[in-house]
């Protein structure tokens, strides 16, 4: 008989879109984050590190890059004969068959692969935080509280708990409120979207619910467990976690990574994170870069200087450039005496000789304002840039540009230049 | 392929001093996150060589630690796989292997059990790429009953540490003399055969039964007028771990452009264990000029010509200079290290000094409380 104490569901379906045009073609999960890793790696490697062994992860939007960095989940030692980690995508049912609408329909349509594991716990997880936790320190607490319902709570600053769903708790933590990004927040315990539901009360409310549309853990879940009284109770977590949802979240949160002794340590042996990894060689740095500040990965090459920066894997930095404040993912190439400022530039790029990159004025984005706005250059994918241009502040760049889509060879701050057709 | 390989990786060499203390040599660290027996067994792997064998006794712990999982050279398929043989006492022989051809009479099961006509045999600490299907074709054509991979050396290069062969016209060799003291050919056998199967249990049957027990003094140099023995010429890169300078020189190769461009950006890939290491990471004050840096180093110091392994740590204000330092070592503040080789797991205390003088690589073994500092 198969039985599993706690499976984890992990939700890795959306797009991101506040990530531009990093997530124009992967799930925001299969971004790359810190170097070598991707975002999802940091759930993943909770739960293995918490001794959960049994991970399902529902994916729809864009999933090849993440279906291809999870395959049977060797790096996590999620390759079991029994769990270990499944891929969920949407998939056609003789009666009504739908797109994963909302968080807690998308587990709805999987309730059957959750049945398969009999669990007595469900851990939902998503697929976009960068955080150390240990799950089951968290369902000890569960126990403890005889809880049905535990939510991961932190305490942000007042100003940002509109953003978030806030809880207000009694003096045992058990929950007495729930408001989902309440425009006059009453507290600052937000939910981290990290919860632990006994499985029989998980699968009732999904079945009671079955019928809202675009049905969500925070909007119709949470609510509905509460309207029930059943006992929910706060799991206040104090250590790091970051929401990467943003283009100057994800930056910052990647910044953090190369100060002298980051709070996010990757360095300690207690709870490694794992990815996926290429054999790679390790890095040369030649005897004309200079490098300060920064975290490299393995099988770059650099010949030019790099500041304060977080270069990915398989990336060469020619001589002569220059590269400050950015992130630089896998397999891309600066070219010669090219210069980069404040940019996150994705995987597979190249970027030529003699380019400026973030300089001149902030203006606002002419593409969308509520994503590029911190003066972050952001380019895309498998893109190229020409030699020898301009390009000024909160500018987005997609596919393959050249010379002729900069006037005068300038792209001035605020524009864009989106060229892979569905990019945005 | 219709080859299993052998690899011989029992060997111990005193000219390695410290270094083989603790590690075979098949286990040795090269060019920051490989180990030389990975060149090997990602030829075969590249080869298409499906089963193979390894087989060692000396000090083999980080060998077997390194070989633990076999999934990282693409072997532990269900058909063939990687073997690690070990010396085992059974009721026949109570024995360490006492050469390499008793190393494999040992393991004869092995080859008897096997289907596959042709063995290639390599020792585990060449680096080198090489397609053995290539030599297998020659070895064919050439109706050969054993085919050595030699190379060339440079005139006047000090070959005593090899076994030099002489060839004639149409590459037989005729001539073979094992670590000769004044050698008569600057053409050196790589350690790398291949041969009939059969032929093999055949031969190494009867050595068995004579108590002879060296693949190449009582097979190689003693069937070489007996049997059809060929040398096939390796001209790309080839350079071996005997000796501490070697071991120094073969890393230090991998600065090299030209050495990097070969082996790790043309086909085929040289494959090893991945450990789940961060990014290495400078810190202000670091300054790093042509070296090798492995990931999971933290550098706070100045490193020149130098080849950083997995996990170092360089303290603030160090100089690290024309050296080499291997996995998993602490370096303390203010220290200077030149034309040294860092034992792994070593902990240099701070303000400490060490410099390897008239051209002779020292070796730095500290084993220094690492937390107590």
């Amino acid at each position: 008989m198969i039985k599993k104490e706690m499976i984890a569901m992990l939700l890795a379906g959306g797009q991101g879109s506040r990530l531009g045009v990093l997530t124009a073609k992967v799930a925001k999960p299969a971004v790359a984050f810190g170097g070598k890793y991707r975002i999802i790696d940091f759930p993943l490697s909770n739960c293995i590190n918490s001794g959960v062994d049994t991970v399902g992860v529902l994916t729809q939007y864009q999933p090849l890059r993440l279906n291809a960095h999870i395959g049977i989940g060797i790096p996590w030692d999620l390759d079991r004969n029994i769990g270990g980690v499944t891929v969920l995508p949407p998939y056609e049912r003789s009666g009504n068959s739908e797109w994963y609408t909302g968080t807690a329909n998308a587990i709805y349509q999987n309730l059957d692969y959750i049945d398969s594991y009999n669990p007595d716990y469900v851990l939902i997880l998503s697929g976009d935080h960068i955080y150390k936790m240990d799950y089951e320190v968290m369902l000890d607490y569960h126990k403890a509280n005889n809880a049905n319902v535990t939510i991961a709570a932190m305490s942000v600053p007042y100003e940002e708990a509109s953003r978030f769903g806030i809880v207000l708790t009694d003096e045992d933590n058990k929950i007495t409120e729930f408001e989902e990004k309440p425009e006059h927040p009453r507290g600052n315990l937000a939910s981290m979207g990290i919860y632990i539901f006994n499985w029989p009360v998980l699968r009732e409310a999904l079945i009671k619910m079955s019928d809202v549309s675009n049905c969500d853990f925070g909007k119709h879940i949470i609510p509905y467990c509460h309207e029930k009284k059943l006992r929910l109770f706060a799991y206040e977590f104090s250590g790091y976690w970051k929401d990467v949802g943003t283009l100057s979240s994800y930056w910052e949160a990647n910044m953090e990574l190369i100060s002298l002794i980051p709070v996010f340590n990757l360095y300690e042996e207690f709870w490694r994170i794992y990815t996926k990894s290429d054999i790679l060689p390790p890095q040369y740095i030649s005897d004309k870069a200079h490098i300060e500040r920064s975290i490299i990965s393995e099988g770059t090459e650099v010949y030019g200087e790099v500041y304060n920066s977080v270069i990915g894997a398989g990336v060469t930095i020619e001589e002569g450039a220059v590269v400050r404040d950015s992130i630089i993912m896998k397999n891309t190439d600066i070219g010669r005496n090219t210069r980069i400022e404040h940019a996150i530039i994705a995987e597979n790029v190249r970027v030529g000789n003699d380019v400026s990159m973030g300089f001149g004025d902030e203006r606002p984005s002419k593409l969308d304002a509520k994503i590029y706005n911190s003066g972050l250059v952001t380019v895309g994918e498998n893109s190229t840039i020409p030699n020898g241009v301009r390009i000024g502040k909160n500018v987005a760049i997609s596919g393959n540009t050249v010379a002729e889509d900069y006037m005068n060879g300038v792209l001035e701050s605020g524009e864009y230049i989106i060229k892979a057709g569905d990019a945005r | 392929m219709r080859a299993i390989g052998i690899i011989l990786a029992g060997g111990n060499n005193n000219k390695m001093k410290e270094l083989s203390y603790k590690r075979a040599i098949a286990a040795m660290p090269i060019a920051g996150s490989y180990r030389s027996i990975d060149f090997t067994l990602s030829n075969m792997s590249n080869s298409h060589i499906q089963k193979v064998a390894v087989i060692t006794q000396y000090n083999a712990l980080s060998l077997n630690e390194h070989l633990s999982s076999s999934k990282w050279w693409d072997f532990g398929r269900k058909q063939g796989g990687l073997y690690v043989f070990t010396p085992s006492i059974t009721a026949q022989n109570g024995f360490w292997y006492q050469g390499t051809a008793d190393a494999i009479y040992q393991n004869i099961s092995f080859l008897k059990k096997s289907h596959e006509p042709y063995v290639v045999i390599s020792s585990g600490d060449g680096v080198y790429k090489l397609d053995y299907n290539k030599v297998l074709e020659y070895h064919i054509a050439k109706k050969a009953d054993i085919t050595v991979v030699c190379k060339d050396f440079p005139e006047n290069s000090d070959v005593s540490r090899f076994g030099c062969v002489k060839m004639n016209e149409e590459a037989r060799i005729i001539d073979f003399e094992e670590k000769p003291l004044v050698a008569s050919s600057r053409t050196i056998s790589t350690g790398i055969y291949v041969i009939r199967r059969r032929l093999l249990i055949e031969l190494i049957e009867n050595c068995a039964a004579e108590d002879r027990y060296d693949f190449v003094n009582d097979i190689l140099l003693r069937y070489k007028s007996v049997k059809r023995i060929y040398g096939y010429k390796l001209n790309s890169y080839w350079s071996n771990i005997s000796t501490v300078e070697s071991y120094f020189k073969t890393n230090m190769d991998f600065l090299k452009p030209s050495v990097r461009d070969y082996f790790f950006k043309q086909y085929p890939d040289v494959y090893s264990k991945v450990d789940d290491l961060p990014p290495a990471k400078y810190n202000p004050g670091s300054v790093v000029k042509n070296s090798l840096v492995s990931s999971g180093c933290i550098i706070n110091g100045t490193v020149e010509n130098s080849i950083l392994f997995k996990k170092a740590y360089i303290g603030n204000n160090c100089t690290i200079k024309n050296s080499i330092i291997l996995n998993n070592v602490y370096i303390g503040d203010n220290t200077y290290i030149e034309n040294c080789i860092v034992e792994s797991h070593d902990t240099v205390r701070a303000n400490s000094s060490h410099v390897g003088s008239n051209g002779e690589i020292k070796i730095v073994v500290e084993k220094n409380e690492r937390y107590g500092l």
